[in-house]
C-alpha cells in the first residue's frame, strides 16, 4: 500500500505550493501517472479521501492524466507501446529497451483560490 | 496523519533503535518520535527553499492555476541523493536488500557477515514493521546495527535511512547492508541512496515471481536465488526463473546460493569484495 505514501507526497506538494502562492485551498489538482509507474490508480483513489482530510486538498477535484507506456528498442531502434515493464521489442524480440514514457508520477497543475 | 503508516497519530510511526535500547524503550520511543517530527520539519523547510520557482503571484481571490510539474517522489529522491553523497564521501558501499518475507534476507546477511567480518567492516540497518528480532540476530555477531520499525509502513524511505545512519557513526571504507521490509512491491519505488539494489528470491517462491512483481526486478542490479539446497525436493526450473527475470531486466546479475548450507556463497562474496574496494 505504498499509494498512501504517494498520496501524502501529493498532499505535501499541494500544501507547500498553496502556501507559496498565498492561496487558501486547492479546487482542482491534475496528476500525471504513467501506467508503468508502479501505482495502482484504484488504490490511490481508495485512500485519497483519508489522505486529503483536513488539508488544502480536502475539497479539491482530482484529475488523473494516464500516460501510456512507450519504449524504444536498444538493438533495432523500433519504438513500441508498452503495457508491462517486461514487454520485449515486437520487431526483434530484444529485452533491452529504453522507456520513453510511462514512468511519470507528477503533480502537473494546481488550481488554487 | 502519519506520513509513513497512515495511522491517526505518531504512536505507530517509525522508530529507530539500537539493540540494548529496549530497556528504556518507552522513553526512547518518545524521544525518537520527537526527533522524527523535528526532522520532518527540517525537510519541510529545506524542501520549501529548494523549490522556490520563479513564478510570482499577486494577492487575489480569483482562481489561479499553478504549473507545478513536480515529481511526487522528489522529496524521497532528494534525501536519497543526500544519503548517497555521504556514502560516496566516506567510501561506503551500500546495498539495499529487498525480497518477499521469508526468502532468507536475514539468513544470507548473517552468513555473509559471519564469513567476511574479518575482512570487511560491516554496518547493518534492519527494516521491519515490528520487533527488534533481526537487529538482535545481527547484534549477536558483533556488527553495529540499527533497527527501523516502520509501524504499519510497508517499506523504508530515504529519511528513515538518513536518521538511522546518524546513529551508526560509520567508519570510512566499509559496507552498509540495508535490509528492507519484506515486501516485493512497495520498496521498489523508494531509492534509499544505495550503491546497488539486491533482490532475493527463494526457490520455493515459483519461477514466475519476476513477471508477477516486475517493478522490483526492474529496479534491482543483483538477483540472489536462495535455498538452492531444496532443489531436489521442489518442482522449479531455475533457468525459467532467470529467463523471466532477464525479460524484466536484461542487466540482472545472478548468484545461486544456500544461506543455510553455504553453497554458492563464495561467488557472492567475491563480487562483494570486488565492489567494496571499487567504491
Amino acid at each position: 500500500m505504498h499509494e498512501l505514501s504517494i498520496a501524502l507526497g501529493i498532499v505535501k506538494i499541494a500544501e507547500d505550493e498553496t502556501k507559496k502562492a498565498n492561496a487558501k485551498k486547492v479546487i482542482k489538482i491534475e496528476l500525471e501517472i504513467g501506467i508503468l509507474a508502479g501505482v495502482e490508480i484504484d488504490s490511490l483513489n481508495f485512500i485519497w479521501s483519508s489522505a486529503v482530510q483536513d488539508t488544502v486538498l480536502e475539497k479539491a477535484e482530482k484529475e488523473i492524466l494516464i500516460i501510456e507506456g512507450e519504449g524504444k528498442c536498444i538493438d533495432c531502434d523500433t519504438k513500441f507501446s508498452m503495457k508491462n515493464i517486461y514487454d520485449c521489442c515486437p520487431n526483434c524480440g530484444s529485452n533491452f529497451k529504453g522507456i520513453l514514457q510511462g514512468k511519470e508520477l507528477k503533480v502537473k497543475t494546481l488550481e488554487v483560490i | 496523519m502519519c506520513g509513513t503508516c497512515g495511522c491517526g497519530s505518531d504512536i505507530n510511526g517509525p522508530s529507530i533503535l539500537k539493540p540494548g535500547d529496549h530497556k528504556h524503550s518507552h522513553e526512547e520511543h518518545q524521544h525518537h518520535h520527537g526527533e522524527h517530527l523535528h526532522t520532518h520539519d527540517g525537510h519541510h523547510h529545506h524542501h520549501y527553499h529548494d523549490d522556490e520557482h520563479s513564478h510570482t503571484h499577486e494577492h487575489s481571490h480569483r482562481h489561479k492555476v499553478l504549473e507545478i510539474e513536480q515529481d511526487i517522489l522528489q522529496n524521497n529522491a532528494v534525501l536519497a541523493a543526500r544519503n548517497r553523497g555521504y556514502f560516496e564521501a566516506k567510501n561506503i558501499f551500500t546495498l539495499n536488500l529487498v525480497s518477499s518475507p521469508g526468502s532468507g534476507k536475514t539468513s544470507i546477511l548473517e552468513r555473509t557477515l559471519t564469513d567476511l567480518k574479518s575482512e570487511i567492516s560491516f554496518y547493518v540497518i534492519e527494516g521491519d514493521q515490528q520487533t527488534m528480532n533481526d537487529a538482535n540476530r545481527i547484534d549477536a555477531l558483533d556488527i553495529p546495527v540499527v533497527q527501523i520499525n516502520t509501524g504499519k509502513g510497508c517499506h523504508l524511505e530515504s529519511d528513515m535511512v538518513f536518521d538511522a545512519v546518524k546513529k551508526l557513526e560509520m567508519k570510512e571504507n566499509s559496507v552498509l547492508m540495508i535490509e528492507n521490509v519484506g515486501n516485493l512491491v512497495c520498496p521498489s519505488m523508494f531509492d534509499l541512496g544505495e550503491s546497488k539494489r539486491v533482490v532475493i528470491i527463494s526457490t520455493t517462491e515459483g519461477e514466475d515471481k519476476p513477471i508477477k512483481y516486475p517493478d522490483m526486478f526492474h529496479s534491482s542490479d543483483i538477483c540472489i536465488i536462495n535455498k538452492i539446497d531444496l532443489l531436489p525436493y521442489i518442482n522449479i526450473d531455475i533457468q525459467k526463473l532467470k529467463n523471466y527475470a532477464l525479460q524484466v531486466n536484461p542487466k540482472l546479475q545472478f548468484f545461486e546460493v544456500s544461506a543455510t548450507k553455504g553453497d554458492g556463497m563464495e561467488a557472492w562474496y567475491g563480487w562483494l569484495k570486488v565492489q567494496s574496494k571499487k567504491v
